[in-house]
């Protein structure tokens, strides 16, 4: 299962949406489909049309910057991370 | 007695501030939204449904919606995205309730609806074919802060014609639901040469008379103007103001020839001229001008309202109400004779609308 940690800003928009938790998923984008199906509409709060990650989401997967497609095992961790800005 | 909801978008959320007929003591209640920049909050008459149309810099465009006067929201964004891979939805601009479905403008530039209270929206036009269409999504052609599809006015009547504002390209009229459009910028004026006299205008603030449909007024980066037939022909009405550069404008809700203005310098500055802030009124229909400033502060006030900032009540003494960029909000129950600032500290406005309730 991978461990998957969600940013600050997300849990307010779903109702029991945690912070972290354990998936069991292939990869980013099938993390994000997991997400979705329990949280309708989650998908789009973190990819665009296409389907790509929004401009100013970034995703790790074990420290290292991940897209879509980038495998997952069962001892990753992916942590998705609303980028620093605005004020 | 009425309760009284203003209905206020920030850079940081919505606001309603509450007040009964008299509308002298209001409370505040919010953020709500999370605190996702806010463009334009409406309310429809017939459903009581308040909407806000949103655009997190994170998670992207959407349009929260509460049944019961701000205590719950829930949050859609589903069919608001195009399907054209050149088109990407930044934010949504404008809204407007009205004949039991909610319009909604966009940017890139397209009209989206949803005739189930907000749960879901579809595209209905991206205005293909449009003199100009070609052009104003490019992104190498657009302002900072585009709002691409940036005002909306439904017809009260027919619910099939209504009228567009494309940012920096004018006003489209549709008469059978936004399957074919017509430009509607005759007689306006553009201080830049223009390819096709037909379109190229930037009008700022789009407003129907609600005592005379054929009776439209706007306020346009070049003057402010009047139609007396639908818009499809103009008449500049700037002589007497003090610039001809604005965003926010309304018209009187029982009198044809009443409407107001907030003119701002035109540069870069864009706030009231001398520091000095104002409303400005005509009385018959942009003939003549009165300044309207009691209350208002008059020294270092350098306060700008943008175009969805200014909104007026439909009760027999009409209120105006007036929310600034940087977060103050004023109103007057007379008319504009006198004012009040019943809040202080909000976030810089991006629109005020206003909801009378019993």
């Amino acid at each position: 299962m991978a461990d998957v940690h969600l940013p600050v800003t997300l849990p307010p928009l779903f109702a029991g949406l945690p912070r972290r938790l354990e998936l069991d998923a292939a990869s980013v984008a099938e993390a994000i489909e997991r997400l979705d199906e329990r949280w309708p509409g989650l998908r789009d709060r973190l990819c665009e049309p296409g389907p790509v990650l929004r401009p100013h989401i970034n995703v790790y997967v074990d420290r290292e910057r991940a897209a879509l497609e980038t495998p997952l095992d069962a001892s990753s961790r992916v942590d998705v991370v609303a980028a620093i800005s605005g004020g | 007695m009425p309760q009284i909801v203003l209905m206020v978008g920030t850079r940081k959320g919505c606001f309603l501030l509450e007040s009964d007929g008299d509308r002298r003591d209001w409370s505040v209640r919010g953020p709500f939204c999370e605190s996702w920049p806010i463009y334009h909050v409406v309310r429809d008459p017939g459903a009581g449904t308040i909407y806000a149309a949103a655009a997190s810099e994170w998670h992207g465009a959407g349009i929260w919606r509460s049944d019961d006067l701000g205590e719950s929201w829930e949050l859609s964004s589903a069919g608001l995205a195009y399907d054209d891979g050149d088109l990407r939805l930044s934010k949504v601009s404008g809204l407007a309730p009205a004949h039991g479905r909610v319009l909604a403008g966009a940017e890139a530039a397209g009209v989206f609806e949803s005739r189930d209270g907000g749960a879901t929206w579809s595209l209905l036009s991206t205005l293909d074919g449009q003199p100009g269409r070609g052009d104003w999504n490019d992104p190498a052609k657009q302002p900072p802060g585009h709002l691409g599809l940036a005002g909306l006015l439904a017809h009260p009547e027919d619910p099939d014609r209504f009228w567009i504002v494309v940012q920096g390209y004018g006003i489209f009229e549709t008469t059978d639901g936004g399957v074919s459009w017509t430009p509607r910028n005759r007689g306006l004026r553009a201080d830049w040469p223009l390819e096709d006299p037909e379109i190229g205008y930037c009008v700022h603030k789009l407003v129907m008379s609600p005592a005379d449909h054929d009776r439209l007024y706007q306020q346009n980066h070049c003057g402010t103007h009047r139609s007396d037939d639908a818009g499809r022909s103009w008449v500049e009405i700037t002589e007497g103001l003090p610039t001809d550069f604005g965003f926010a404008a309304v018209a009187h809700p029982h009198d044809r020839d009443g409407f107001y203005v907030i003119p701002l310098d035109g540069a870069h500055d864009r706030c009231m001229p001398e520091g000095r802030a104002a409303v400005w009124r005509t009385r018959d229909a942009g003939e003549s001008w009165q300044r309207l400033d009691r209350g208002l502060p008059q020294r270092d006030a350098r306060l700008g309202v943008l175009r969805e900032g200014m909104a007026v009540d439909a009760l027999d003494v009409p209120g105006l109400y007036v929310g600034t960029s940087t977060g103050q909000v004023f109103t007057s129950v007379d008319e504009g004779e006198h004012w009040n600032e019943i809040a202080s500290y909000l976030p810089g406005i991006s629109s005020v609308e206003v909801a009378v309730i019993g």
